[in-house]
């Protein structure tokens, strides 16, 4: 039979008493629990922002026609030579088209697989922007600009003017900032296009596009899939690239290898194309796990020794309750009950502490010409990181406080009350 | 009220192991009755604090068997011990053991709240009654570090009855207080004996308190010597 709300009044006095000791146990707490969540929204928020600049805009699964020679050449279907030793000098690329082929029906079979978020069609041409006499070299590339938004958060990186103006504005380009820089032009201008073929069209600036990699916004530019298709001539169904982003990353692999096998495509998978990714996200992950598991040990430690240091001074106190009827089980609560109660204060300051710091984190100024969209430095309000918090700081707390309490339930009263 | 026999020791004996093996007590046999006022005295080392140890269920390690209004407490559980310890036993020590963060009412109630039989409210009257009983209850809501070591041992005592106990047992509560203070502890357990048929249970070397008792147990080299 355990009295829990003597026992914790019993606690609470114990504490109280000593109201400096407690303070400084529990802001051991508060400290490794504040600059726990600190550290973890900061670099999650790092972490996600770097990621984000990669992964938002890069498709899961990236489908076009690649250049390339065929893989068996004609002697291979040979049969006379079939077992023999066979070379083939100077090999060409295949003649094929750029645009993939029976693009649209592909991309239906794309849109109606429930793993599939999203397929969408970019059509790329090689252009020169025309200012004066100069022609300077550079890509237009026509896509879809709202599906665009909704899967690669497109709208981020149009710096000035408006995305959907590029669908309501038939003859409208968002200029790469880089490219419309050189050119002095900005939004409202026009600026003449031509293309390889050597057809020169107008087309009005509506936004200025700035990815935050220079080599692509000195020359790339993008239209509606429309224009682009008009200013080369093609037809509807001309499309030199599928980009497709599914609702579980993980099965990008899957799916392209699915694709190349089913349909005589190039198809390249999110992993792929960023393999080194994931190491630095994993690795930046695992410094700030070490580091504020340090500090919550560290935390601990400060509590122990609290504890062994006040179960010392209690050693009259202890036999004292043993003699009126406490049980050793009790006593161990008692002390146990403590260092609950500094975990628990500790780490409810240590949130609060961890929240406001990450708020001023969050409202410092960042801004870099690298990432146009970020004006502050980026942080992770993720709830998961304060429980992961506090749950340390009870368990921290709740061995710190066993080992000393486990002494004061064995502590002979006959021993303390003889002994003076 | 009849004088059963409330407390009842057989063939106790007790080794202290460290540093050499020592036989402390030597069969010791005696029985108390309700309502009985008993001293044991003896010289320093002759086992008598050890004996009132065993008696109080605090020290487990001994061999023969001690009965508490004929319930066999040895071979119990040291949790099952406690529980009776504080429904049973009253303590009063030489020194005074209260707790000093707490105040004197906190103090007496304490073991009546662990025993947990009554509500808040009763237990509160109760130890209110017995500092009144003990003409200390205006220093009721004072920290018990603030009060007088006279003062202290009655709060003590008060301490003791809180639950009502069978007996009282005190090692040296008079040893540490002045003629005066010692003088009116003393009144305070005869009168708790004539008045509330309280069994009493007291080791000293103070040979005047022991003549006021109704019986004194000698106790020599582990021995007891006289009844």
């Amino acid at each position: 039979m355990t009295n829990w709300s003597i026992i914790l009044s019993i606690s609470k006095t114990h504490l109280l008493s000593r109201i400096k000791q407690t303070g400084v146990a529990a802001l051991g707490v508060t400290f490794g629990i504040g600059t726990f969540i600190i550290l973890v929204s900061f670099m999650t928020g790092l972490n996600g922002l770097l990621d984000g600049l990669i992964l938002n805009r890069t498709p899961h699964v990236h489908i076009y026609n690649e250049i390339k020679p065929s893989v068996k050449q004609p002697i291979d279907y040979y049969e006379k030579v079939k077992d023999g030793f066979k070379i083939v000098r100077s090999v060409k690329p295949k003649f094929t088209q750029t645009k993939i082929h029976n693009a649209l029906p592909l991309m239906k079979q794309l849109n109606d697989d429930p793993e599939v978020k999203g397929a969408i069609p970019q059509l790329k041409a090689q252009i020169f922007y025309v200012s004066g006499s100069i022609e300077l070299g550079g890509n237009l590339v026509g896509i879809d600009v709202k599906e665009e938004v909704r899967l690669f958060n497109f709208g981020d990186y149009v710096v000035k003017g408006d995305p959907s103006a590029l669908a309501n504005y038939d003859n409208g380009i968002l200029m790469g900032a880089g490219a419309a820089a050189k050119m002095s032009l900005d939004v409202g201008n026009t600026v003449q296009v031509s293309t390889v073929s050597g057809d020169v069209f107008p087309l009005k600036i509506v936004g200025i596009y700035q990815s935050g990699l220079s080599e692509i916004d000195d020359i790339q530019s993008y239209a509606s899939l429309k224009t682009v298709q008009r200013i080369l001539g093609e037809s509807r169904n001309y499309i030199t690239d599928i980009n497709v982003k599914l609702y579980d990353i993980e099965k990008a692999v899957a799916l392209a290898q699915r694709l190349e096998k089913q349909f005589d495509v190039t198809a390249v998978d999110i992993n792929t194309a960023n393999a080194q990714f994931e190491t630095g996200t994993a690795i930046r992950n695992l410094i700030t796990y070490a580091v504020s598991i340090t500090l919550l040990i560290v935390a601990g430690f400060g509590i122990y020794n609290i504890l062994n240091m006040l179960i010392y001074e209690k050693m009259n106190d202890i036999a004292i309750l043993k003699a009126t009827g406490f049980s050793g089980r009790d006593v161990k609560y008692i002390f146990m009950t403590q260092a609950l109660l500094i975990g628990l204060v500790g780490g409810f300051f240590g949130i609060l502490v961890g929240y406001g710091i990450s708020v001023v984190i969050d409202n410092l100024p960042f801004e870099t010409q690298a990432l146009p969209t970020i004006k502050t430095y980026p942080v992770n309000y993720d709830i998961s990181y304060y429980v992961i918090g506090v749950v340390f700081a009870m368990v921290s707390t709740f061995l710190a406080g066993y080992l000393p309490a486990r002494k004061a339930e064995k502590i002979d009263p006959v021993e303390i009350i003889r002994g003076q | 009220m009849g004088k059963e026999i409330i407390l009842e020791a057989k063939n106790i004996n007790k080794y202290f192991r460290e540093p050499v093996l020592f036989h402390v007590l030597k069969d010791i046999n005696f029985t108390i009755k309700n309502g009985e006022f008993v001293s044991i005295m003896g010289k320093s080392g002759c086992g008598k604090s050890t004996l009132l140890y065993i008696l109080s269920t605090m020290d487990t390690d001994y061999e023969g068997e001690l009965y508490l209004g004929g319930d066999k407490l040895t071979g119990k559980h040291h949790e099952e011990l406690a529980k009776i310890r504080s429904k049973h036993i009253g303590f009063v020590f030489q020194f005074h053991y209260l707790l000093s963060e707490f105040t004197v009412l906190e103090n007496v109630m304490l073991p009546a709240k662990k025993l947990g039989l009554k509500s808040l409210q009763e237990i509160e009257h109760d130890a209110m009654e017995k500092l009144k009983l003990l003409h200390i209850d205006e220093q009721a809501h004072k920290l018990a570090s603030r009060i007088s070591g006279g003062q202290k041992q009655r709060v003590a005592i008060a301490r003791a009855l809180i639950n009502d106990p069978d007996i009282i047992m005190g090692d040296e509560p008079t040893g540490n207080l002045d003629s005066h203070n010692a003088q009116n502890v003393m009144e305070i357990f005869k009168n708790l004996v004539q008045e509330r048929n309280l069994s009493l249970l007291i080791v000293t070397h103070d040979t005047d308190f022991a003549t006021k008792t109704d019986r004194i147990i000698e106790m020599e080299d582990g021995y007891i010597i006289k009844k």
